[in-house]
């Protein structure tokens, strides 16, 4: 289930975030952005210059105003990201009703304490319509287990000891029997708990990449601070005065206070956007990761092909009928419950085979698979039908096997396919098709990811021949066939010493090692306990193709912040042709021709220029919360279309902007 | 703007173009230790024994911290040698002139002046140095400074090219190679060729010519003792000029001046001692001496730009003919132009050398445009008063160069950090004196100077990565080395220094006693100089707006100081980030890679030159020439 967003502007969200918009002007908040934290220091420079005694006291009062607007502008970008995570987190943790839950002790006797004193290692009894306390592992017993609080999917989903179906989230709750379930975490450390307080930003920590970007931010802001301060001497030479709070307007005007206001709402949208795919990130660290991932480790069976081969094709001997065949085949699957005997049974009503019902044959012997005689089917009125694997069934058969059917035989196992023969004891019927199918559309992902210069490798367990055909009709790049764990291990090793950075999700106990190895480790909710931990990221829908949003996710808030650098830095140009017209048209009435956007005057100049500074922050928080959007077209195509948008568009769209704000404050009396 | 102009244009840049691949190829084998190359039968050995007289293992790299340690002590030691022998020049051989000993505070000025490859010069060379100290205290670091420069470069790009490796090369080995494999031949062949253009190369006294029409001065007059005579007047001081009614006479509104003698407190007029001038006969002229080409030669090919003599390049001896004026250009370029080559090369991406190479030549081709059309446009205030406004603006040009030779060797000179002139910058029009300014703002990395030019536009580079790169949705990548924020730190700090310098010493000299004092023009013509006098010291470039008298204690030293800072404050991040880029893996390529090279890469590239780089410096370019110039087209002059 895909939760929806809250829509951008919802009140419930918005009307915190300004009261949080206000909180934030905290000095100690403040100074983690440099950017602000200068905005802010101008703003209250430019307040104290209202009370000192001069003419342009309304001006002055208005700029202080805007000024003030801009860092809260920025902070209430940020509380509406934190604001819309909490949101979804809220939806979350009311999963966390507080419970009460039996805990066994050392000595085997049962405590009813509440959940939250639960500590690692307890072990807990759950019974029947009991919510289970938190996470952990299953040790005793199995059970079937709703998990829609999580994943928002009805059907339950069974938990037992042992395997790689032990694991169980706090919150969900026991449908059915009992279970032993030993605790994994203290309270408040659980995926859920973490989390929450990603999204809520008091654990934020900035991800390598915000720190790098953090920096080119700061020194641009030192760089500009010093830009200014000089100006004053130059003035002095010059003979034109200027006001500090007109250098103030400019400093903020040239410092990138549009990414600088934007930048963590960007890094905590993201992180929303991955809950909203029901993903849950441990760290801001691993989101920014998943944009760099250059390859990806698909496991065949559930991301790649549907799950499991289907038969496809009843492929009848010389003599046979297709109807025959097919009607053999069905009786030789009817006891079978593997989802390859009912693929056979689905083929074959496709040819008009009515499904039977065992207890319409009473006389009916069925034959179970075993891996000794890898042969199935049913004896029926004295008929032996028998399915299987073309050795057993050749020494099953009286009969010998057709030239033509052992070319089909062999045709479908270099296809990739797995063959069936249908044979009576009699004779060979014909062959079934069984066939890895491929899941819809994955195809077109994979090739969209090729644009993207990801590569993607397909783990299988099969032999090579069926792995390469396979592999062909998907469009993977490369595959690893009959592998082990092991070998997915070394596989990643590779990888990554050639400098690329590899992405995998997996469930098992056995791909621990490899989810911990990889740069982007993504674990299934229905996996262990183990793989949740080795991991970096959850998928609570247990969806292996969700590593592809994961993916697009990644790579979107990368795109967003250097967007919007783009577009800030980009921005600077027309608030000079604002600003320092303005500034020299007292002392050199010359340079007037230098207001190229015939501004009405220079006080409303500057104003203009710092009123566009603001509202651009207010304007742009949709796209940073929503982020801009990824296209898999390849890195110069990208490149070429936001440089365009961003880069181009951050020259020309301020001066319009100014332009529009000066004849709105003009026709207003403001200045 | 004449089509001839047009032609020479394309022929510099035509040649330009032909020569980057040859000299690209051959600094590919300069810059290995292990290269061969044709010189090797006669440099070899002389190779060997200096790095056995040095005790230098040639075959040991080093990592970026000894690289660059290694480096500063070596300019730290020549720079104390250099102010050691101007200061004893007169104790020491090679001083026909008899010239005394350099004061301290041009010693201290001249000595990092050319350690860090600016060749500031603040005073004349025909009027301040003995021989010796032009052929050895200065020649010397023409070459080493130059070489120091292109090791460096050649030490980012192995940083760049190499991957999770500890070092970067050995500085002694580049220093060595670059001056006897590259430097030395190629102004052999230079020199030679400048000789032939008539060009001087002697140890002559300077000769005495007849003046054809002699001409007076004034001169003090002196006593018999050699001491100036002098005569006691009344001070003077200027008071409105008064009617019979006590009324203040008044033209076109102002009010008349007129001198009065000043009194002082008891109503006695002031007196104060003033030199008796004599009238003097001038009927001959020192011709100036010395060994010219051979300094010319590295003083161009290496961009230090110190002349030979204080007319530097316009002086007929020092560049004889439109081809040595031609060859000049073209060689300063040359090394610089090749290094992107040498980029391409050794990066295994020839595309990324040419588009760094194109960026840099379209920042170039503007800048002459521009120069050489507001020179051809000449001076608004002649055009008004319809005097001689064919010809352009030619006053402080040499005739023998013309408008667009003038424009564009300005452009070339500031471009790269070379600083040689054959024309008075200060005299340019406001918008074409204001292209070599921002040239040199932008930290002088279009073409650059020889390493200098090439590490500074990388710096751009890993900036226009870092900023554009997460638009293609992945970390930044720049050759397959991801830049994080190490890189982004020391590139951000590279470009802090330059501002800082520039802006700082500028801001305080324009408001300062010692700054305001050695103006010679007022107003935004003034600041102009100002601002060029820190730019061209803080980017290594050398060259003079003149009209600024930077001969005195004050900017020797401050102009001192924005030398040293312009070139190892910036060089060390610079190193910094060579040995971290060094360390890295290389992510290999991928249809999701940034691409460095190309169209789009060439325009981004260029946007945050201009947006990084040249915002910095527009506030106080718009109150230096750009006022001047609107000032002008109103008729108003400084």
């Amino acid at each position: 289930m895909t939760q929806k967003p809250p829509s951008l502007f919802d009140w419930k969200i918005a009307g915190p975030a300004t009261m949080d918009a206000f909180k934030k002007l905290d000095p100690r908040l403040m100074i983690k952005n440099p950017v602000m934290f200068v905005t802010m220091v101008g703003a209250a420079l430019t307040t104290v210059g209202i009370f000192t005694p001069r003419l342009d006291r309304g001006f002055i009062a208005q700029l202080a105003l805007w000024l003030w607007f801009t860092v809260l502008f920025a902070n209430f970008a940020e509380a509406m990201a934190e604001g819309r995570g909490k949101a979804q987190a809220q939806a979350l943790r009311k999963t966390r009703v507080q419970t009460k839950t039996r805990r066994i002790g050392s000595n085997g006797q049962l405590e009813e304490v509440n959940a939250s004193e639960l500590r690692k290692g307890n072990v807990v009894l759950v019974r029947a319509t009991e919510i289970i306390p938190a996470d952990g592992d299953v040790i005793e017993g199995a059970a079937s287990v709703d998990e829609s609080a999580i994943t928002g999917e009805s059907a339950p989903v069974i938990r037992e000891s042992g395997g790689d179906r032990s694991a169980v989230t706090g919150g969900t709750r026991v449908l059915s029997d009992e279970i032993k379930i030993r605790i994994s975490v203290n309270p408040g450390e659980g995926f859920l708990d973490r989390m929450i307080s990603l999204v809520e930003g008091a654990q934020r920590q900035k991800t390598p990449n915000e720190i790098a970007l953090t920096i080119l931010l700061a020194a641009l802001t030192v760089i500009f601070l010093l830009v200014c301060v000089t100006l004053k001497p130059f003035g002095i030479y010059s003979g034109a005065e200027f006001s500090v709070p007109v250098l103030i307007a400019l400093l903020v005007c040239l410092i990138p206070t549009t990414i600088g206001g934007l930048l963590s709402a960007i890094g905590i949208a993201g992180m929303d956007r991955l809950l909203q795919h029901n993903v849950l990130a441990m760290s801001g660290r691993a989101v920014e990761a998943s944009g760099d991932v250059d390859v990806l480790l698909l496991d065949k069976t559930g991301t790649i092909t549907l799950g499991n081969r289907q038969a496809t094709e009843f492929i009848p001997a010389p003599g046979v009928t297709e109807q025959e065949l097919a009607d053999a085949a069905q009786l030789s699957s009817l006891a079978d419950e593997t989802p390859e005997g009912r693929s056979v049974v689905v083929l074959a009503k496709k040819f008009g085979i009515r499904e039977r019902q065992l207890h319409e044959m009473p006389g009916a012997q069925f034959i179970n698979f075993t891996a000794q005689t890898r042969m199935s089917g049913v004896d029926l009125n004295g008929v032996q039908y028998r399915k299987g694997a073309t050795d057993a069934i050749r020494g099953f058969v009286n009969d010998s096997i057709s030239t033509a059917t052992e070319h089909t035989i062999e045709r479908i196992s270099k296809s990739g396919g797995t063959p069936l023969v249908v044979a009576t004891r009699e004779k060979v019927l014909g062959v079934i098709h069984l066939k890895d199918v491929v899941k819809g559309g994955i195809k077109e992902r994979f090739a969209q990811f090729r644009k993207m210069g990801i590569k993607t490798i397909m783990i299988t367990g099969d032999n090579k021949l069926t792995a390469t055909a396979i592999a062909a009709e998907a469009g993977v790049d490369d595959f690893l066939a009959e592998a082990k764990p092991e070998d997915k291990l070394a596989l990643i090793r590779k990888e990554q010493s050639g400098g690329r950075m590899v992405a995998m999700i997996g469930d098992g106990t056995n791909d621990a090692p490899a989810l911990a190895q990889a740069d982007v480790g993504v674990a299934m909710n229905t996996g262990t306990q183990a793989a949740k931990e080795a991991g970096n990221m959850v998928d609570l829908d247990s969806n292996p193709t969700k590593l592809l949003e994961v993916i697009e996710i990644g790579k979107q808030l990368l795109i967003t912040r250097g967007s919007l650098t783009t577009f800030s830095i980009a921005n600077d140009v027309a608030k000079y042709f604002a600003i320092i017209p303005a500034m020299l048209v007292g002392t050199f009435p010359a340079i007037a021709p230098l207001n190229i956007m015939r501004l009405h005057s220079p006080t409303s100049a500057i104003l203009s220029a710092v009123i566009f500074n603001a509202l651009i922050i207010i304007t742009l928080i949709p796209l940073a919360l929503r982020g801009v959007k990824f296209e898999p077209i390849g890195a110069l195509a990208i490149l070429r279309r936001n440089l365009l948008i961003y880069g181009l568009g951050g020259v020309i769209i301020p001066f319009a902007g100014i332009k529009f704000i000066d004849v709105i404050i003009t026709a207003l009396r403001l200045v | 703007m004449h089509s001839i102009d047009w032609l020479q244009l394309s022929v510099f840049v035509g040649v330009l173009a032909l020569i980057t691949k040859p000299m690209g190829l051959y600094l590919v084998r300069v810059l290995d230790a292990r290269g061969k190359t044709w010189l090797d039968p006669v440099l070899k050995p002389l190779e060997r024994l200096t790095y056995w007289a040095m005790g230098v293992k040639p075959d040991q790299e080093q990592g970026w911290k000894q690289y660059t340690f290694a480096m500063l002590l070596f300019s730290l030691v020549s720079c104390l040698f250099t102010y050691a022998i101007l200061r004893f020049q007169h104790l020491l051989p090679l001083n026909p002139q008899g010239f005394g000993p350099v004061s301290p505070d041009l010693a201290f000025n001249t000595a990092v002046s050319f350690v860090t490859n600016t060749n500031w010069q603040s005073y004349g060379g025909e009027s301040t140095m003995s021989y010796l100290s032009q052929m050895v205290a200065l020649v010397i670091h023409n070459f080493t400074s130059a070489a120091t420069g292109i090791a460096l470069a050649a030490a980012l790009v192995r940083g760049i090219a190499r991957h999770t490796a500890q070092t970067i090369g050995n500085f002694w080995v580049d220093l060595v190679r670059i001056t006897y494999y590259l430097l030395l031949p190629i102004c052999l062949v230079v020199a030679v060729f400048l000789v032939s253009q008539g060009m001087i190369q002697n140890f002559k006294p300077y000769t005495k010519a007849k003046l054809t029409e002699p001409y007076t001065i004034q001169v003090p007059k002196t006593d018999d003792k050699g001491q100036p005579v002098t005569t006691n007047v009344a001070v003077l001081v200027q008071a409105p000029k008064l009617d019979e009614k006590g009324q203040p006479v008044m033209t076109n509104g102002v009010a008349m001046m007129v001198d009065v003698p000043k009194l002082d407190e008891k109503g006695q007029p002031a007196m104060t001692n003033v030199p008796v001038m004599v009238d003097q006969k001038v009927e001959e002229q020192a011709i100036a001496q010395g060994p010219v080409a051979s300094q010319i030669a590295i003083k161009m090919l290496g961009t230090n730009g110190g002349g030979f003599f204080n007319a530097n390049a316009s002086h007929p001896f020092e560049n004889p003919t439109p081809l040595s004026n031609f060859i000049q250009m073209l060689s300063i370029f040359t090394i610089g132009s090749g290094l992107t080559y040498y980029l391409g090369r050794m990066t295994k991406n020839q595309a990324h050398g040419w588009s760094v190479w194109s960026a840099m030549m379209l920042l170039f081709l503007g800048g002459v445009l521009l120069c050489w059309w507001a020179e051809s446009r000449g001076n608004p205030i002649h055009q008004q008063l319809g005097v001689a406004v064919a010809d352009g603006n030619m006053e402080g040009k040499e005739v023998r160069f013309g408008i667009f030779n003038s424009a564009l060797f300005a452009t070339v000179t500031t471009d790269a950090s070379c600083g040689a002139v054959n024309s008075m910058h200060d005299s340019f029009t406001a918008l074409g004196g204001f292209v070599p300014l921002f040239n040199m703002q932008l930290g002088e990395i279009i073409i650059g100077g020889v390493g200098a030019g090439l590490y500074g536009m990388l710096v751009f580079v890993v900036l226009a990565v870092f900023i554009a790169g997460l638009m293609v949705g992945r970390t930044p990548e720049y050759l397959g080395k991801k830049i994080q924020s190490y890189e982004v730190k020391m590139a951000m700090l590279a470009l802090l220094v330059l501002a800082l310098s520039i802006l700082g010493f500028a801001a305080w000299a324009s408001v300062s006693q010692w700054g305001l004092a050695g103006l010679n023009n007022s107003g935004p013509h003034g600041l102009s100089e100002i601002l060029y006098a820190f730019s061209s010291a803080n980017g290594n470039n050398g060259s003079a707006f003149a009209g600024l008298n930077a001969n005195t204690p004050w900017y020797n030293t401050t102009i001192g100081l924005a030398m040293l800072i312009g070139r190892f404050l910036m060089i060390v991040p610079i190193m910094a980030m060579a040995g971290s880029l060094a360390q890295k893996k290389i992510v290999p390529l991928s249809a999701g890679t940034f691409p460095v090279s190309g169209f789009t890469f060439v325009l981004l590239l260029l946007g945050t030159v201009l947006l990084v780089g040249a915002l910095n410096f527009l506030p106080c370019l718009t109150l230096g020439p750009i006022v001047e110039h609107f000032q002008t087209l109103l008729g108003k002059l400084y």
